[in-house]
């Protein structure tokens, strides 16, 4: 209240709009531009999930998800994916500290993890395709092999994308280009578990209710 | 070792090909050595080939989408001669197997590679120029996205003289296209074409909209972008959203093809039906990938050459966007007769009729924007008149087939091609047309010339009507689309005037060409100084023409909505002009062969992969796989332009 006694005159700054700030830098464009592939990557996943869901009764006298799921197998596949998000996580942490040892040691965690989880992935293909149930057999498995093995193929080449990484790391260090790209590969990681838990509760919890 | 590869795969018994691809060949043969005898070929693979500059790769676009105009037109000009010849007991000059695949290339080329490639070249070359930023958020992925389209074209046109296109439509409808009814190649490289130039699309879109959010220059709020910004975003939102659906589809049609899935088969519970709703919730967002940009061609063209800001721009932004959110709501029109509930036909009837209401408004601001204005007929703004006319009846058309009761007599009838062509060019292509004419200048520093650019219009406009308007009638009278021949006579006439249409439109194309030659000849008489030949009013125009590698010396700041258009009239410096004496250096992006050699491999991919050569195929992946990597240990991104230099390039213009 005084204060504005002893200041009757005062001025008002409008704040520019963010709007007309100008261009931003490259970290965020980079960033944003990931942020626009991984929707469209996304949207590519729902095409994938939306033929899943028409042809999942279409089974064409074969088996159906209960019949093929094994829950248990499926729920330890889940757990080692969302903990190399945890990992993925604790690599973005090591990266801000700019600490080498301990990101290549939460990178080498997650490569595990993601390897894990495809060695899960695979032995349940293995096993559908060696009873007879493989993507040939069904429209509905058609839908399964794909969903799952289009998430699969992104899991593998967020792999290898990590192992070039870790490469860069140690050949050019922390620049702010190799940091940009970890950014946007934690980005990436993150993506794909959610995509897994759409493909968890659609695919495997979906067999069974 | 070769896959399905054999001298078989030769058409020697088709004369056709075979002499259209010896043509092309000698060509191209033709132009390689124009380009050894004059020394070019070092400067084509520095300043156009590696090049990441967005007006150099936009020019690129734009060539390709003209040649394959040309290839696209050849083709439609053989169906027109074909249905002119094959009523009653003439069976015509071209066997079913063969028509069936002009009428598909035909369709999958001047939608893929002409109006797609167009417009991206379009928005790639003006809208960084026009939000004042130096170049597109990500140049290489850039010149990737321009030769990944360029090598969807090469594996199309290989279709030529190596196999054979597909016969099943410009979309491939299973089970038609599955493996059980198309053995042959020619679906597996429509797929594959179409896979490789659409992930260049889809980068294309992301790099646009990151753009257009990311990199304004200062001041320019979203309520100051010129309109023609506005429909890039929307088109580019759209591409984002709609091409991953494409590419979801054609993999799924790929994996029934190569791996025995049952996504669309006949047997083992596939659903055929499943594949038209998916290809066209991505089609039909398409029509308004290519429509809307060409709507923003003609608010600039119109505004510009009435001398008038755009009447109602919120209104106009507000309707593109409008049109972005809805084009995903009516893609069931596409198949009323597929045999959904009478509730579900509604819904989509009526969707697809309210979608017109945005596109109306549209169409009276630029009637309000020309009301009173001092107009000048330059040839932009008349392909904008011949839009204005010819699309509102494009437009009514489509309304009518809107109602599902309707669209059951009219599905699949050449009323249906007449609609879409309707649309298609009187939209896109005159807007394509309308563009080329405007920002030629700004490109190459010298306009078009008048007089043939006038001939070029009369004969698109002219022979459109001649061509189409039959059609409509015809599919009244019953006539079906995609016919090679048909026993009812009394078609035949409608026939040969749509023909005299078709052959009016080679007409215009040919004057095309003339335009381009006469204009380049007669250049010096009509070099652009200024900048701005059209007294035009957003920022593209207050660069030299044609820009220098960096756009803008310095930084602009925009205070108001046709920002230049007031320092211009207000007589005040022009925005982004270099601060001389001492101009300051400037950083730009380096060029980089990894488009040119990534589209390489991507076509040996698909050729391996259509070929079933599946050594090449992994070759061609590690190939990629490479090229990328060797980016990523690239060190050195940018080359610095001196200040000097700069300065030079301006005192040199003011001495010019």
């Amino acid at each position: 209240m005084s204060a504005v006694m002893e200041d009757p005159v005062q001025t008002v700054t409008v704040p520019v709009p963010r709007s007309e700030r100008g261009p931003l830098p490259t970290r965020v464009v980079v960033t944003y531009g990931m942020w626009l592939f991984l929707l469209s990557d996304i949207v590519m996943f729902a095409a994938f999930f939306a033929a899943f869901v028409v042809l999942r009764d279409h089974t064409a006298g074969g088996p159906d998800g209960r019949a093929l799921f094994d829950r248990d197998q499926v729920l330890l596949e889940t757990a080692c994916l969302l903990f190399s998000s945890f990992s993925c996580a604790m690599l973005g942490l090591a990266v801000e500290y700019r600490s080498k040892l301990a990101s290549y040691a939460s990178a080498v965690i997650t490569l595990i993890l993601g390897a894990a989880f495809m060695a899960f992935e695979l032995t349940e293909f293995a096993q559908m395709i060696a009873d007879g149930a493989g993507p040939d057999r069904s429209a509905f498995l058609s839908g399964f092999f794909a969903l799952v093995g289009l998430h699969g193929v992104h899991v593998v080449a967020g792999m290898f994308w990590l192992v070039v990484m870790l490469a860069q790391v140690a050949t050019l260090g922390f620049s702010q280009k190799v940091v940009r790209r970890l950014l946007c590969f934690s980005l990436f990681w993150h993506a794909l578990d959610i995509v897994w838990v759409g493909v968890f509760t659609v695919v495997y919890l979906g067999a069974f209710t | 070792m070769l896959g399905k590869l054999d001298w078989s795969a030769i058409p020697t018994d088709q004369p056709i090909p075979l002499v259209a691809a010896g043509i092309v060949a000698l060509m191209m043969l033709g132009v390689a050595v124009i380009i050894t005898r004059k020394g070019w070929w070092t400067i084509l693979w520095h300043d156009w080939i590696t090049s990441v500059d967005h007006k150099k790769i936009g020019v690129m676009y734009v060539l390709l989408a003209l040649v394959m105009l040309v290839r696209g037109f050849v083709d439609a000009l053989m169906m027109r001669s074909q249905q002119a010849i094959a009523a009653g007991n003439h069976a015509g000059f071209l066997p079913p197997e063969h028509y069936n695949q002009i009428f598909s290339a035909h369709g999958t080329i001047m939608i893929f590679f002409v109006a797609m490639t167009f417009m991206v070249g379009l928005m790639n070359f003006v809208v960084p120029l026009q939000i004042g930023a130096r170049d597109v958020a990500f140049p290489i992925l850039n010149s990737v996205s321009f030769w990944l389209t360029a090598a969807g074209v090469l594996l199309l046109n290989l279709s030529l003289v190596i196999g054979e296109f597909s016969r099943t439509g410009w979309l491939a409808y299973p089970p038609l296209s599955e493996l059980a009814y198309s053995p042959q190649v020619g679906v597996d490289y429509y797929l594959w074409s179409l896979q490789i130039s659409g992930v260049g699309t889809l980068l294309s879109g992301i790099n646009l909209t990151a753009t257009i959010l990311k990199l304004r220059t200062k001041g320019m709020g979203y309520m100051r972008m010129p309109i023609f910004c506005w429909t890039a975003l929307a088109s580019n939102l759209l591409i984002i959203a709609a091409f991953p659906i494409l590419t979801a589809t054609f993999a799924m049609l790929l994996l029934d093809r190569y791996l025995g899935f049952h996504f669309f088969t006949n047997d083992f519970g596939g659903n055929a039906m499943m594949y038209i709703n998916l290809i066209w919730a991505w089609g039909h967002p398409e029509v308004y990938i290519l429509i809307l940009p060409a709507f923003g061609v003609f608010s600039e063209v119109i505004s510009t050459f009435s001398g008038k800001p755009l009447f109602g721009y919120r209104s106009m932004a507000a309707a593109t966007m409008a049109i972005c959110v809805l084009s995903f709501m009516v893609w069931l029109h596409h198949f009323f007769t597929m045999g959904a509930s009478a509730d579900v036909n509604g819904f989509f009837g009526v969707m697809t009729m309210i979608i017109a209401v945005p596109t109306g408004v549209k169409i009276f601001n630029w009637l309000f924007t020309l009301y009173g204005g001092t107009v000048r007929f330059s040839v932009p703004l008349m392909w904008a008149l011949g839009f204005m006319v010819t699309f509102v009846i494009g437009g009514m058309t489509g309304v009518l087939l809107a109602i599902p009761p309707v669209d059951f007599i009219t599905h699949n009838s050449l009323f249906l091609v007449a609609h879409f062509h309707n649309v298609i060019i009187g939209g896109v292509l005159f807007g394509a047309f309308a563009g080329y004419n405007y920002w030629f200048p700004k490109a190459f520093g010298f306009t078009l010339d008048e007089r043939w650019g006038r001939a070029v219009f009369w004969c698109w406009l002219t022979g459109f009507y001649l061509a189409f308007m039959p059609l409509y009638l015809l599919g009244l009278m019953g006539a079906t689309r995609r016919m090679q021949h048909y026993a009812d006579t009394s078609w035949q006439p409608l026939m040969w005037v749509a023909l005299a249409g078709a052959l009016c439109i080679c007409a215009g194309i040919v004057c095309t060409v003339i335009q381009l030659v006469v204009s380049i000849r007669t250049r010096e008489q009509r070099r652009d100084r200024t900048g701005d030949p059209w007294d035009g009013r957003a920022l593209e125009w207050s660069t030299p023409s044609p820009p220098p590698e960096w756009n803008f010396a310095t930084p602009v700041q925009v205070m108001a909505p046709d920002h230049f258009w007031r320092t211009k009239h207000d007589h005040l410096p022009l925005p982004g002009g270099p601060d001389l004496p001492a101009a300051s250096s400037i950083a730009m992006p380096r060029p980089s062969a990894t488009g040119f050699f990534v589209a390489f491999f991507a076509v040996g991919l698909g050729f391996g992969m259509v070929w079933h050569i599946w050594w090449m195929a992994i070759a061609a992946l590690l190939g990629i796989v490479a090229v990328v990597l060797a980016l990523a240990w690239r060190t050195v991104d940018d080359t610095v332009v001196a200040g000097a230099d700069v300065a030079a390039f301006y005192a040199g213009r003011e001495t010019a």
